[in-house]
């Protein structure tokens, strides 16, 4: 589904990425993890098009195309999404006005038909439950007040709306507590289909005690130095990242 | 580039002007007694207004040009200006909408204007246009059986004298400020509308449907009166682009509300706003004034400005009765090297007077736009209150946007309450959108309509539908 071929990747005169090659087969789970300033994050903004940052070699393809060339929201088209680690506020926007239009915009890219106001209220009402968003939440204005745990809950809630054939979760448990955390990663488990692939980006290997991986790799110095499966994330969690430099390193 | 500022920076050129160049009935420039002499003698008016005229010019010679607001412009010439123009004669309009520039007409398609306006827009004879004949006799029948009186200032003169007289210059008198004399005394034309006790006018009354329309000028005079329980929306102004023939507009706008009246009188402005050097635009400098004369009287103030070289404006009113209302709703956009100081006065003066501000500044490009507001209290207006939020939106690093409150309470029995904020488009909400699957234009609407939705809920429905594309397409980047 998705595959990154030795790319390396800037932003204004800095390389991040330093030649990453990874593949993400249909269906099924990668986390990601590394200390702070490893390029992860960059990672996630590279697949999704952020233009401020510029791939300078290697390729990155989805579903056997190269999307380079494609604009953010070309991609998102073709079923990128990303739950973002800290979603922006827009005041004056309604969840669902906002929501709704995101939503059409992909139905019409694919082809498919537009959702009317009655059908996307009903298939926003399923979408909330499934992270047990209060239905409220629908006339706010997007992430204004919200507190970190519905945010997180609402990108979520998104990813369950657009459907999404590969979903990039960008450290979905930063600022939440167990709780929440668990049901962020319930709601992933319980959207997942072996249509879908998930890239989760994490920080702390709890979140994958519930959103179980099946490949972990460790992402240091803008490189992923590791991979492994489920334990190799414990392992971290437990040795620390200088052990994988260590191992690594001389 | 910032994203943001390249989609806007696109609004560059202003496409959509067009100027005529068949020669008119026209003064040479210059101003002194004689000109007025000569438009009021042109116009046929009685000799009180002629006196009314020359009292008003005679007081705008003794006074000076203000030169408080937070706009630079070249200085003005008044001696430079024509004071009058014939309308055109039907010979030299166009016979039919396939006469007219087509760039024009795609203009109205972009902006949603409705088919059997844009002819009268383009300024067709309207006689030859069967559809907007048919639809303004109509209109015109159903409001003869009201007894609501709709017409040009002009001919309300002579129709109606006595109206006049009493009311013109009851909320704006002529020795208000500089520009309001200049008004006064060299006024061409403009509306009047008379709604009597009781009547609520069944529909919105727009400037398009006076007939003989033709080119009202640059000092636009109107005139609005509801008696008791009496009730108008009035829609000035359309997103339209239009270039006026001079560049000053100093239009006075008075609005009259008698007990349990109400007023709502909405603007969109979308007038000539120079080129990206801010050379050539109009300077839109209007005193508009509402005086809530009676009990429970309510008067509302929506606009839209977004265009415009220097936008100088301050619709306000007098909340004289008591349980009066004054609202104002504003959105205001300068963009390229646009200027604008634009706010409200609401002065209470009755008992338990209400006022709601609601002010959207939105600045791009090197566009500088200042919130002026007075909120004045009386020394017997017990129990006022005052609502005001004004928010600012800025788009790229170049534009600004302040803020003048001034609030002036004479009684320990008011409550006053001003929110205040100000943004910046980031480029973390456009990449959130797009990453959602929005193209970035839509992106960029959807943040600056966000941001105006408390004003465009107060606009007259076909306005806001109109008011929305407008603002889209003043921010539409070059995609592609």
């Amino acid at each position: 589904m998705l595959e990154l071929i030795d790319v390396h990747a800037r932003i204004g005169d800095t390389e991040i990425l330093k030649g990453v090659t990874l593949t993400i087969p249909k269906g099924e789970v990668h986390a990601i993890m590394g200390p702070n300033a490893s390029g992860k994050s960059t990672l996630s903004k590279v697949i999704t098009g952020h233009p401020d940052y510029e791939v300078t070699s290697g390729d990155i393809r989805f579903e056997g195309e190269s999307i380079l060339e494609l604009e953010v929201e070309e991609r998102a088209h073709k079923g990128i999404f990303m739950s973002f680690q800290h979603p922006v506020e827009i005041p004056g926007v309604a969840t669902s006005v906002f929501l709704k239009a995101a939503v059409n915009a992909n139905r019409t890219a694919r082809g498919a038909e537009e959702l009317d106001a009655a059908g996307f209220l009903r298939s926003a009402k399923k979408n909330m439950k499934v992270v047990d968003l209060p239905k409220d939440l629908l006339h706010r204005s997007l992430n204004e007040g919200f507190s970190g745990g519905e945010k997180k809950r609402n990108e979520i809630f998104q990813m369950a709306m657009l459907e999404p054939k590969l979903a990039i979760l960008d450290e979905p448990d930063s600022g939440l507590d167990v709780d929440a955390l668990k049901i962020v990663a319930e709601g992933v488990n319980q959207l997942q289909t072996p249509e879908r692939s998930v890239l989760v980006i994490t920080h702390y290997q709890r979140l994958l005690d519930y959103l179980v991986p099946d490949k972990t790799h460790v992402f240091i110095d803008g490189r992923i130095v590791r991979t492994g499966d489920a334990a190799l994330a414990l392992e971290v969690e437990n040795r620390g990242y200088q052990w994988v430099r260590d191992e690594l390193g001389a | 580039m910032d994203e943001a500022r390249e989609i806007v920076a696109q609004r560059g050129e202003y496409k959509y002007g067009f100027v005529s160049d068949i020669q008119v009935d026209k003064l040479p420039p210059g101003l002194d007694e004689s000109v007025v002499r000569f438009i009021s003698a042109k116009k046929g008016e009685p000799e009180w207004l002629l006196e009314w005229r020359l009292k008003a010019f005679r007081a705008w010679q003794k006074m000076t040009e203000p030169e408080w607001p937070h706009v630079t412009y070249e200085p003005i010439d008044y001696q430079a200006v024509s004071y009058w123009a014939s309308p055109k004669s039907d010979d030299d309009k166009p016979k039919s909408l396939d006469e007219v520039d087509p760039e024009i007409l795609a203009t109205f398609e972009k902006l949603g204007i409705p088919l059997h306006e844009r002819a009268a827009l383009a300024g067709v004879a309207v006689d030859v246009v069967l559809d907007s004949t048919s639809v303004t006799t109509t209109f015109k029948e159903k409001l003869a059986e009201a007894g609501i009186i709709f017409m040009s200032f002009g001919e309300a003169v002579k129709e109606h004298p006595e109206l006049v007289k009493k009311y013109l210059g009851s909320v704006v008198p002529a020795s208000d400020n500089y520009f309001a004399a200049l008004n006064s005394a060299v006024f061409s034309d403009g509306s009047f509308v008379f709604v009597p006790k009781g009547v609520k006018c069944p529909m919105e009354l727009s400037t398009y449907f006076r007939i003989n329309e033709a080119n009202t000028g640059q000092f636009e005079r109107t005139l609005i009166i509801c008696e008791e329980g009496a009730q108008v929306s009035y829609l000035e102004g359309c997103t339209a682009p239009i270039r006026k023939e001079s560049q000053l507009h100093a239009a006075v706008v008075e609005l009259v509300a008698l007990e349990d009246a109400y007023i709502k009188y909405s603007t969109v402005q979308n007038w000539y706003p120079g080129d990206k050097d801010g050379k050539g635009g109009i300077f839109n400098f209007v005193t508009k004034r509402g005086l809530c004369d009676g009990a429970r009287s309510r008067i509302s103030w929506t606009q839209v400005e977004t265009g415009s070289a220097v936008t100088w404006k301050y619709p306000s009113c007098i909340l004289k009765g008591d349980d009066s209302v004054g609202e104002f709703y504003s959105v205001a956009l300068t963009n390229n090297r646009q200027q604008a100081d634009t706010g409200t006065k609401m002065i209470h003066l009755g008992r338990n007077t209400t006022s709601t501000i609601v002010s959207k500044g939105i600045s791009a490009g090197h566009g500088q736009q200042s919130y002026r507001g007075l909120v004045q209290v009386g020394k017997k207006a017990l129990g006022a209150r005052n609502y005001t939020q004004c928010d600012s939106l800025l788009i790229g690093s170049d534009c600004g946007a302040h803020t003048f409150p001034y609030v002036d309470v004479r009684n320990g029995q008011a409550t006053v309450e001003h929110e205040a904020s100000t943004s910046r488009i980031g480029e973390d909400q456009l990449f959130y959108l797009r990453q959602r699957g929005l193209s970035e234009e839509d992106a960029v609407s959807m943040i600056v309509n966000g941001f105006c939705k408390d004003v465009f809920k107060e606009l007259p429905m076909e306005f806001a539908v109109e008011a929305r594309k407008l603002l889209e397409v003043s921010l539409e980047g070059a995609v592609g």
